[in-house]
């Protein structure tokens, strides 16, 4: 059943929840946000798209896998610790450098790595467990 | 880069070198370069024997952890680095076999990386100064061993021989750690080295544990009755493997071990009577086996086995002239049993049989390998001008000057002839008959290729060298022997003593192995009486263990999603009721907080959903019950200043519900299910769960610690992580290293779900 107020609804949402979840991981380090609810939100986004255009648009509409995300995102998480065993401190230390242009200046470092990783772990989880849930019990009806 | 740490290195080169193994092992043109690793290996341990000859022992060591003070150590003394060199130059001769015996085999590769593991293990085992490395090492052994003989993975008695030799030797290398670990107590030091010098343990109360430990470890690594029965089995290995493995190195360890740990435990009548009475019955069993097979390789194998007992023996005694004696027969058995056991790989590899009885007149057609295999089976025999003839007399010499009373030396020494005539048969029936008599598989045989005879002729030819100018050996073998007894041993090997009671003996054993080996067909008619066969020992154990947990695993594993939920909730409630009476204190909160209007609106709605999923009458109204439950602690998450988790929280319960909506299809009808026993019961177990967490709660309230590390946390972590919302810098970076255990978690149980999900279906595309 596809219901057209739910498809117009989410194509107005979807653009708006997606800017919000990385809105929410870039400010995760300073106010409340963070890797792990930005990656719940986008995976939140993706099922309602899911369950207003159906399981295999939504895939398409992913364009990677999510098992690439599972993987992408811990091997991401791993990374950001390494930078530090390279300068000789221990793994998983953080580094920060200061970006400016003008007056605006951001505290980059690799716990934002690391977020970004957790971020796309979680969705890759979320997605993986409903989407393949979705497609054993749909393909039975 | 130190010269310490250049010692470490090339020491741990097999490892380093790995990679290029499993390249070059590859390919057969390219794999020739092989043995040039193992060849640079032996010159560094003869050069590394010459110093230790003219300035002793040495240690050498890089740090490792240093925040743990640990370093990795190695201690170079005559009997490891005599041992590293045997390693090192059986190896150069096995890869250079191995490399044309596996010629186009596809996983010639991996089996170049599993030999070169395999090399660098043993190393460390014999070279380790450290008790615990040592152990790691010896486990690393039988593990590489695990691969090496499964290596033709697609056989099931492959597979099988493989897990038994595991099996026994990884069980023994477990009461190896208990060993070290109580070593470690006893002697107040894990370093080799520094135990050794601080002398023997014989009066440590923990002293007879430490030997019973040592003796599971040494007696199941080489292959000791009754755990013995493996060895024969592993010769489901490729050639190469059972003559490096089970003939050369590997089953030596547990000799080594023995060795090492004389000037330690030694002296005492619990270590000299079970070595000496374990490896007499090793040796004589061993030998009388071996005469009653007729495949090339089971002889050989028993013929180890039997050799083996002979080493323990040898060592048990552990007398200055008993300890040479081993250590003489230790390498004359490694020349002539390795080269016997390529030579059988050689007629394998050419005939297409292993069959004693099937094989014959091969001299003609393959000369070189039928060389090899003379130089080595006359050495076995013992006859003289060969280093097995020395080895022998050694032997004799040490049991006949023991310290006993006549009939026991009679009796030693006639164990020891016999064991010998039919140990010299075996390497006849080895060696000589298939090279003998009218050639029996087809006339078209040729010889094999010169890298499938070198070996087998060069350790003939060193075998043969040696025994004719067995003084060029006294030396070495006088450095090894020194390590183990902790005195200066002279040791002078000649050929010739003179008309002596010896000479006798060696004659009368080189008789009986002719008689025994022209009448070899009467000789296999011969029983093994069943009560030594203590293979069943192992099978009824294995089968024992699976009848145990065929009887446990229902009781525990109900496949109830309920039981085992209920399990938890009544462990966790006894146990923390009982932590929590113990400690006789009321919890009261120092400040109690009036509660709003709107969040006693809040709580009373989480209240009403939690009752209505209780007696919901469908599965839709469970599940959004449930929910009303989640948003409701989420919104008193918002209402008492934790956005972020009020965050999580929404977002998990709008997937949660979605998830159980696409669950629904797979669960059965809503129905009426427990009775009202079960009813009460699972009332009863909720109740008190309700009630433990809210003392629970009242008790972080009446406890300090929380406003210190909220304050903790809040000063510190705008200025050392740059982020002002704790609880997300608590995530990414403080306890950075916890995230990314949960984000593995979380992985594993999303594939571990969509397995599940997909068991027994298509994958879809």
């Amino acid at each position: 059943m596809r219901s057209s107020i739910l498809q117009t609804a989410t194509r107005v949402l979807m653009p708006l929840l997606l800017l919000f979840a990385v809105f929410l991981l870039l400010r995760g380090h300073n106010e409340p946000g963070g890797g792990f609810v930005g990656g719940l939100v986008v995976a939140a986004s993706m099922v309602l798209y899911a369950m207003a255009y159906g399981v295999d648009a939504g895939r398409r509409a992913l364009l990677v896998e999510p098992a690439t995300l599972l993987g992408g995102g811990l091997l991401l998480a791993l990374v950001s610790g390494v930078p530090a065993v390279l300068l000789g401190r221990p793994f998983m230390t953080a580094l920060w450098t200061r970006l400016g242009v003008g007056p605006a200046v951001l505290d980059v470092g690799t716990p934002l790595l690391f977020d970004v990783g957790v971020f796309l772990t979680v969705i890759g989880v979320v997605l993986t467990i409903v989407f393949t849930l979705a497609d054993v019990t749909l393909s039975e009806h | 880069m130190s010269s310490e740490a250049l010692h470490v290195a090339i020491i741990l080169a097999p490892f380093i070198l790995l990679p290029f193994a499993g390249w070059v092992g590859r390919h057969g043109s390219r794999a020739r370069l092989l043995p040039v690793v193992p060849a640079a290996l032996t010159v560094y341990f003869i050069y590394a024997f010459s110093l230790v000859g003219t300035r002793g022992p040495f240690r050498v060591s890089v740090p490792w952890a240093s925040g743990l003070n640990l370093s990795l150590s190695f201690h170079l003394d005559g009997l490891s680095v005599l041992f590293a060199t045997l390693i090192t130059a059986v190896g150069t001769l096995i890869v250079v076999y191995a490399v044309k015996y596996l010629a186009g085999h596809p996983h010639a590769g991996r089996f170049q990386v599993s030999l070169f593991a395999f090399m660098g293990s043993m190393l460390g085992v014999v070279l380790s100064d450290n008790l615990i490395a040592v152990f790691v090492f010896w486990e690393l052994t039988g593990f590489t061993s695990y691969l090496l003989i499964g290596f033709d993975h697609e056989r099931q008695d492959a597979r099988r021989a493989a897990t038994q030799a595991l099996v026994v030797t990884a069980g023994g290398g477990l009461a190896l750690l208990a060993a070290a670990i109580l070593l470690g107590r006893a002697g107040g030091t894990s370093s080799v080295s520094e135990l050794l010098d601080r002398g023997s343990l014989a009066g440590d109360p923990l002293y007879a544990g430490i030997v019973c430990l040592i003796f599971l470890a040494a007696f199941t690594k080489s292959a000791q009755y009754p755990f013995h029965f493996w060895l024969p089995n592993a010769m489901q290995a490729p050639t190469p493997v059972s003559a490096y493995l089970h003939s050369a190195t590997m089953v030596k360890a547990g000799v080594y071990l023995i060795a090492r740990m004389t000037p330690l435990l030694g002296g005492t009548m619990l270590w000299t009577g079970t070595i000496t009475v374990v490896g007499a019955v090793t040796m004589i069993g061993g030998s009388y086996r071996a005469l009653l097979e007729t495949d090339l390789k089971r002889v050989l194998a028993y013929s180890t086995i039997s050799a083996l007992g002979v080493l323990m023996l040898l060592f048990g005694i552990g007398t200055p002239q008993a300890v040479t004696a081993g250590l003489v027969y230790l390498l004359a058995h490694a020349c002539y049993k390795g080269a016997l056991f390529l030579v059988a790989g050689a007629v394998e590899h050419e005939t297409g049989t292993r069959d004693v009885t099937a094989l014959g007149g091969l001299r003609r057609s393959m000369p070189a390998t039928a060389l090899a295999a003379a130089l080595a089976a006359v050495s076995m025999a013992g006859a003289p001008l060969l280093f097995g003839f020395i080895a022998k007399e050694q032997f004799y010499d040490s049991l006949m000057t023991l310290n006993l009373s006549d009939g026991w030396k009679t009796i030693a020494v006639a164990a020891a002839v016999v064991a010998s005539a039919c140990l010299g048969a075996a390497g006849l029936m080895a060696g000589v008959a298939p090279f003998a008599g009218r050639q029996t598989p087809s006339p078209s045989v040729h010889d094999a290729p010169p890298a499938l005879w070198i070996g087998p002729l060069v350790l003939g030819i060193v075998g043969m060298l040696a025994g004719i100018f067995p003084a060029l050996a006294a030396s070495p073998i006088g450095w090894a022997a020194a390590s183990v007894t902790r005195t200066a041993t002279p040791v002078s090997l000649a050929i010739w003593h003179g008309f002596t009671t010896t000479l006798a003996l060696s004659a009368l054993t080189l008789a009986g192995s002719l008689a025994l080996f022209v009448y070899r067909d009467a000789v296999r008619q011969l029983a093994w009486p069943r009560a030594l066969r203590t293979e069943r020992l192992y099978t009824g154990t294995l089968s024992g263990i699976d009848a145990i947990s065929r009887g446990i695993a229902p009781a525990l594993q109900s496949a109830s999603l309920r039981s085992y939920v209920l399990t938890v909730l009544v462990t966790v409630v006894a146990f923390v009721t009982t932590a929590l009476a113990a400690t006789r204190v009321f919890p009261t909160p120092r400040r109690w907080t009036t509660i709003e209007p709107h969040e006693g609106v809040v709580a009373a709605l989480i209240v009403a959903g939690a009752l209505s999923a209780v007696f919901a009458r469908s599965t839709m109204a469970a599940v959004l019950s449930l929910g009303t439950v989640g948003y409701g602690v989420a919104l008193m998450y918002a209402l008492l200043g934790a956005p972020d988790l009020a965050m999580t929280q929404f977002a998990v319960e709008t997937l949660t519900v979605v998830i159980f909506v696409l669950v629904f299809s797979q669960l059965r009808g809503f129905g009426d299910l427990s009775s009202r026993v079960v009813k009460a019961r699972d009332a009863l177990v909720a109740a008190a769960v309700g009630t433990l967490v809210t003392t629970l709660v009242l008790f972080v309230g009446a406890s300090g610690t929380t406003s210190r590390l909220s304050s903790y946390f809040a000063e510190t972590s705008p200025r050392l992580a740059h982020g002002r919302n704790v609880v997300n810098v608590i995530l990414v970076d403080f306890r950075g290293f916890d995230t990314l255990g949960e984000i593995t978690v979380l992985v594993t149980v999303a594939i571990g779900v969509r397995a599940l999900l997909l068991m027994g279906k298509e994958r879809r595309p």
